[in-house]
């Protein structure tokens, strides 16, 4: 397993889950989730290379819907949602770069 | 195009092709171009809390049948997350196959008999469209962005081919013949203009032999011709860069049309961890072999069989010939070929009638059953129609339907039966019998002669062919 | 005060109305809410609409269901059409959802009427329901403590008697945890018994609906009507729902019931010695009970806590200030989407994505969340070694019984202990409940939990049935 959490981890982490944090908040979760990990670190006692990973606890296999169109939601109800909505659609500030 | 001596380009390209499916991948929405903004919504496609994804049935027989048109090996697969945040993505994250895609380990052979590997062929969610406002419309310079989620949650399947093309020329062949492939499989329309397929291409130059280059990819593509042109300008751009002693880096570009070059969008970096994992709100998909047989047997013959099926009922067929081929191919018509043929008519002409007079009124031949067309060219090869008559009607049927007989009648044509054309020759040698003899005598010259004085009698309706074969008759 | 069986018998006798039941439970909302903090939001108007519809339809002679007029409570995590939901986030700023979660359609379709939105930690994440936004909930029999978490607000709703019946969700232990602290029956059904749809997700692969209740009878009665196959959830079991009330005094005679050593090792000395004193009642009630160990139980809080807030990371990631809830200005999108994370997300609920966004990005994910999801494989196959030999597992629910508030607030680590021995069932998939036995300090309740194999709900409340009338309450 890898070395300590570094600040500079949970500073890429945060840019990453878009949270901004202070510098007190930075040392505050380095060091809580550097402990969250330490603790983690209880999965080496145990061999695990010829083990397979479980994803999820439930087994069933090819859940499928036919292909039929059901209504909608109304318009006016989503967008009456929206922090802003211009021209029927969902507005936000300008956008940096595109998209991946 | 050709590169400068001593260099080889090398080109993958990833494909985006949106599904023919009534509904979305994962919700019932209306998997429809065109509507009203933020009308085909609903809480699993704008991705509200607590909203949950149900695979779509027809996407992943869709999907199934372009891989096995690709001659891929279908595999039991996984949906994963790809996370990143970006507002056109209502989720903030895409549903997308990664380590175990349903198609993987196939091939497409382009008609010039090279052949490109494919990667893989996966299924994934479409994202929605946003409208920046401000600036030049264009993303750069935008004040604000209007987003519309209609698109958001489309099927699409994406298909990656190998790094196996070497020309742009050969790219654009690969793009359109996958797109006849995809449009045969009925799994997509291959509107390109609609952004139903999209490519990315991802381009590298190197000495022949030599490793890889470092690539680019240049992304969302929508032509075949701005694929060709976008490939070719990144190709010669990275070779002068490294002729001038430069380096490629490894980014994303953007494609101008209008200046006919390529553009930095973003330099690969850290941001680039999408931190993958299997969605848990979906299950395994394995199609079983019933399940895959279904999908096969329903499965229509691909553009290349069905070109050579055509090619075949040809005798020695020229350049223009296989160019008409290829547009009665692209165009599915190959059904009014198959039918004069085996009617014993001439498949050459049905061909160039097709390639010609229905390819002009494609968006009609819904009026026009095979049997009318059949019945068209015998006409015209029995003379009972000149080839102008025999467009004439080809037209009109294709316009408002109703049996070509009938409107040759209508139109005078049928004057020109075998039986009227007899009879007028017949006036016309009695009428000149020193023009008959000197023909009866060898100066075939005098054909003209008669068939001047028929087109006279009928008001040029009737065929030169049809008229030496009753002279030829009489002689 | 009433079981929800005994107002669903009575409302479609016509010895009640559910209009009456309504206003006796709005009477005790309206006398201890303000002190207990148990309902963000109290739906006078829609629920006295929905009791007068009862008691209309009861007139006419209709059978308005198995649940006809009970008032219930609903976890603030449920989505109910134009009722505010939250999930005790201010991210969620004045939301409505225009559409129902299946299971509050179940509920509204089987006669229940639905009260109100119960607090909980922030997304469900904690133990004691003091990471809300809306302040803490105060546990109704010592409001110096907390009723446990996150579904502290719907443990507190019947610990209170405001209502017979509530819904949780469970993805650690947040049904069962704040059953056992707040004197309660609580269940975690099956994964897929009971569908997520409309359950705002914490962990997906770990999330299950289920109910509390003051009887075994009345958890069974409405987990009967919750569960069974839904199609707009694609991990719901296909088959329909089991038949549970009418297994509920099928007592234990017979079944092998193994006594986990990890499920109450550690914990304080009372909560031992009310596990113990359940085994001997199983015993006395027919029951083979065998003392078992199952060592890689050990390893299922570290899994846990990689594999849930990995999940957690994606699943909160859409609360980016576009579509809906809050939005704090900025100059482009980005700075948008930050500032509006950054203002609307709770300590807590940052820490948790921080800690799966690390567990997932590259470099990283084999050595954390890859390593967890095989520790996940070796507790289901410990799990179902276990089940080969007994038919039902017993241990404790929580290590104490109800603490004061703030005493673990410190430190995530002290918190997150309080889950240690209800995590393993959920990183199974298999069922669990919680029910009352004995008394630990200041005659506080303790729980005891009893788990089996998938699909094994029957089975599971036969058992706390028998404990049930073992602890007194006939
Ligand atoms: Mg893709
Ligand atoms: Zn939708």
């Amino acid at each position: 397993m890898s070395d300590a959490l570094s600040r500079d981890d949970v500073a890429k982490v945060a840019r990453l889950a878009r949270l901004v944090l202070s510098e007190d908040e930075l040392d505050l979760y380095t060091e809580q989730l550097g402990q969250i990990l330490e603790h983690a670190r209880d999965m080496n006692s145990l061999d695990l290379t010829d083990v397979l990973p479980t994803a999820h606890p439930f087994g069933v296999t090819n859940v499928v819907r036919e292909d039929v169109v059901t209504p909608s939601l109304d318009r006016e109800v989503v967008l009456a949602m929206a922090p802003h909505a211009v021209d029927h659609r969902f507005a936000v500030p300008r956008i940096l770069g595109e998209a991946p | 195009m050709t590169l400068p001596d001593g260099w080889e380009m090398v080109v993958g390209l990833e494909v985006h092709t949106e599904l023919l499916t009534r509904s979305k991948l994962f919700c019932g929405c209306a998997n429809h171009f065109g509507s009203e903004p933020n009308t085909n919504i609903c809480p699993v496609c704008l991705g509200l809390p607590g909203s949950l994804p149900v695979l779509n049935r027809e996407a992943v027989d869709f999907a199934m049948r372009i891989g096995m048109a690709l001659h891929c090996t279908i595999a039991p697969s996984t949906f994963h997350r790809k996370n990143y945040f970006y507002p056109d993505q209502s989720k903030d994250y895409q549903i997308s196959q990664y380590d175990l895609p349903i198609n993987s380990g196939g091939y497409l052979d382009l008609p010039d008999a090279s052949r490109v590997a494919i990667e893989r062929a996966h299924m994934e969610e479409d994202t929605g469209k946003s409208t920046h406002l401000g600036g030049s419309g264009r993303l750069a310079g935008a004040d604000s962005s209007l987003v519309d989620y209609n698109r958001c949650g489309v099927p699409l399947v994406e298909i990656v081919s190998g790094p196996d093309i070497r020309s742009s020329a050969q790219a654009r062949l690969y793009a359109a013949e996958l797109r006849g492939i995809l449009i045969a499989t009925g799994a997509s329309d291959g509107r390109l203009e609609e952004g139903s397929m999209r490519f990315d291409a991802n381009v590298s130059v190197r000495r022949p032999g030599a490793p890889f280059g470092t690539r680019c990819e240049i992304k969302n593509l929508n032509s075949l011709r701005s694929l060709q042109r976008a490939i070719d300008y990144e190709a010669l751009r990275q070779i002068e860069l490294i002729d001038g002693g430069g380096v490629v880096r490894q980014e994303t570009r953007h494609w101008d049309e209008n200046r006919g070059e390529t553009s930095t969008l973003r330099v690969k970096e850290d941001a680039d961890d999408y931190r993958y994992f299997r969605d848990p709100d979906l299950v395994d998909l394995a199609p079983d072999q019933a399940w895959q047989d279904r999908v096969r047997a329903a499965l229509a013959p691909m553009p290349a069989a069905r070109r050579a099926a055509v090619v075949a009922l040809l005798a020695a067929p020229s350049e223009a010939q296989l160019d008409a081929v290829e547009v009665v191919i692209d165009l599915g018509l190959e059904r009014y070929v198959h039918g004069v043929a085996a009617a014993g008519g001439d498949a050459a002409l049905a061909v160039a009638r097709v390639a010609n007079e229905l390819a002009a009124d494609v968006d009609h031949v819904a009026n026009l059953p095979v049997d009318a067309f059949v019945s068209t060219l015998a006409m015209e090869q029995r003379g009972e129609l000149s080839a102008t008559q025999a467009k004439t009607v080809l037209g009109e049927v294709l316009r408002h339907g109703g049996d070509p007989r009938a409107i040759a009648a209508a139109r005078g044509f049928e004057q020109l039966s075998s039986d009227t054309l007899g009879a007028t020759v017949a006036t016309l040698i009695a009428s000149n019998p020193d023009e008959w003899s000197r023909y009866r005598d060898g100066d075939d010259k005098l054909a003209q002669f008669f068939i001047g004085q028929v087109m006279k009698l009928t008001r040029g309706q009737a065929n030169g062919k049809a008229v030496i074969a009753e002279l030829q008759a009489r002689r | 005060m009433k079981s929800a069986t005994q107002i669903a018998a009575d409302v479609r006798s016509g010895t009640s109305s559910a209009t009456a039941e309504l206003e006796r439970t709005l009477t005790v909302i309206e006398q201890r809410n303000a002190e207990l903090n148990v309902f963000l939001y109290v739906d006078v108007e829609g629920a006295r609409a929905a009791a007068a519809q009862i008691d209309a339809r009861v007139a006419r002679g209709e059978d308005v269901g198995p649940l006809a007029g009970v008032p219930i409570a609903l976890k603030d995590n449920l989505c109910q059409v134009g009722v505010p939901t939250t999930c005790s986030s201010k991210i969620l700023d004045g939301w409505r959802p225009p559409y129902n979660a299946t299971v509050i359609e179940r509920l509204l379709d089987a006669g229940a009427v639905a009260v109100g939105k119960t607090n909980l930690d922030e997304f469900a994440m904690g133990s004691s329901t003091e990471n809300s936004a809306f302040g803490p909930t105060r546990n109704p029999l010592d409001p110096s403590r907390v009723p446990g978490g996150s579904s502290g607000g719907s443990a507190a709703a019947v610990a209170a008697d405001m209502t017979a019946v509530s819904l949780g969700s469970d993805t650690g232990g947040s049904i069962r945890q704040p059953a056992a602290l707040c004197g309660l029956v609580g269940v975690k059904p099956t994964y897929g018994l009971v569908s997520r749809y409309g359950l705002i997700a914490f962990a997906s692969s770990l999330d299950q609906i289920g109910p509390f209740a003051k009887t075994v009878a009345d958890a069974a009665l409405v987990l009967e009507v919750l569960a069974g196959h839904d199609a707009r959830d694609s991990t719901s079991l296909p088959e329909p729902a089991p038949r549970l009330v009418a297994h509920v005094n099928d007592g234990v005679a017979g079944r092998r019931i193994g006594l986990v050593r990890e499920l109450f090792d550690g914990a304080d000395e009372s909560v031992v010695a009310s596990v113990r004193a359940a085994a001997d009642a199983l015993r006395a009630a027919g029951a083979e009970v065998v003392e078992v160990s199952i060592p890689e139980l050990a390893l299922t809080l570290s899994a846990y806590y990689l594999i849930a807030p990995a999940e957690a990371s994606s699943n909160l990631a859409r609360f980016d200030g576009v579509r809906y809830g809050l939005r704090v200005s900025a100059e482009d999108v980005t700075a948008m989407m930050e500032a509006t994370r950054t203002a609307g997300f709770g300590a807590e609920v940052k820490r948790r994505i921080m800690l799966g966004t690390y567990a997932l990005s590259a470099g990283y994910y084999d050595a954390y969340y890859g390593q967890a999801l095989k520790v996940r494989t070796l507790t289901i196959d410990a799990f179902a070694r276990a089940y080969q030999r007994v038919d039902l597992l017993l241990g404790a629910t929580t290590p104490s019984v109800a603490f004061a508030l703030g005493a673990k607030t410190a430190d995530p680590m002290t918190m997150y202990l309080n889950d240690v021995f209800t995590i393993p069932t959920n990183l199974a998939g298999d069922p669990a409940l919680s029910v009352p036995f004995g008394t630990g300090e200041a005659g506080l309740p303790v729980g005891v939990q009893l788990l089996g194999p998938g699909r094994s709900e029957a089975r599971l409340f036969a058992a706390a049935r028998v404990l049930e009338i073992a602890d007194g309450r006939p």
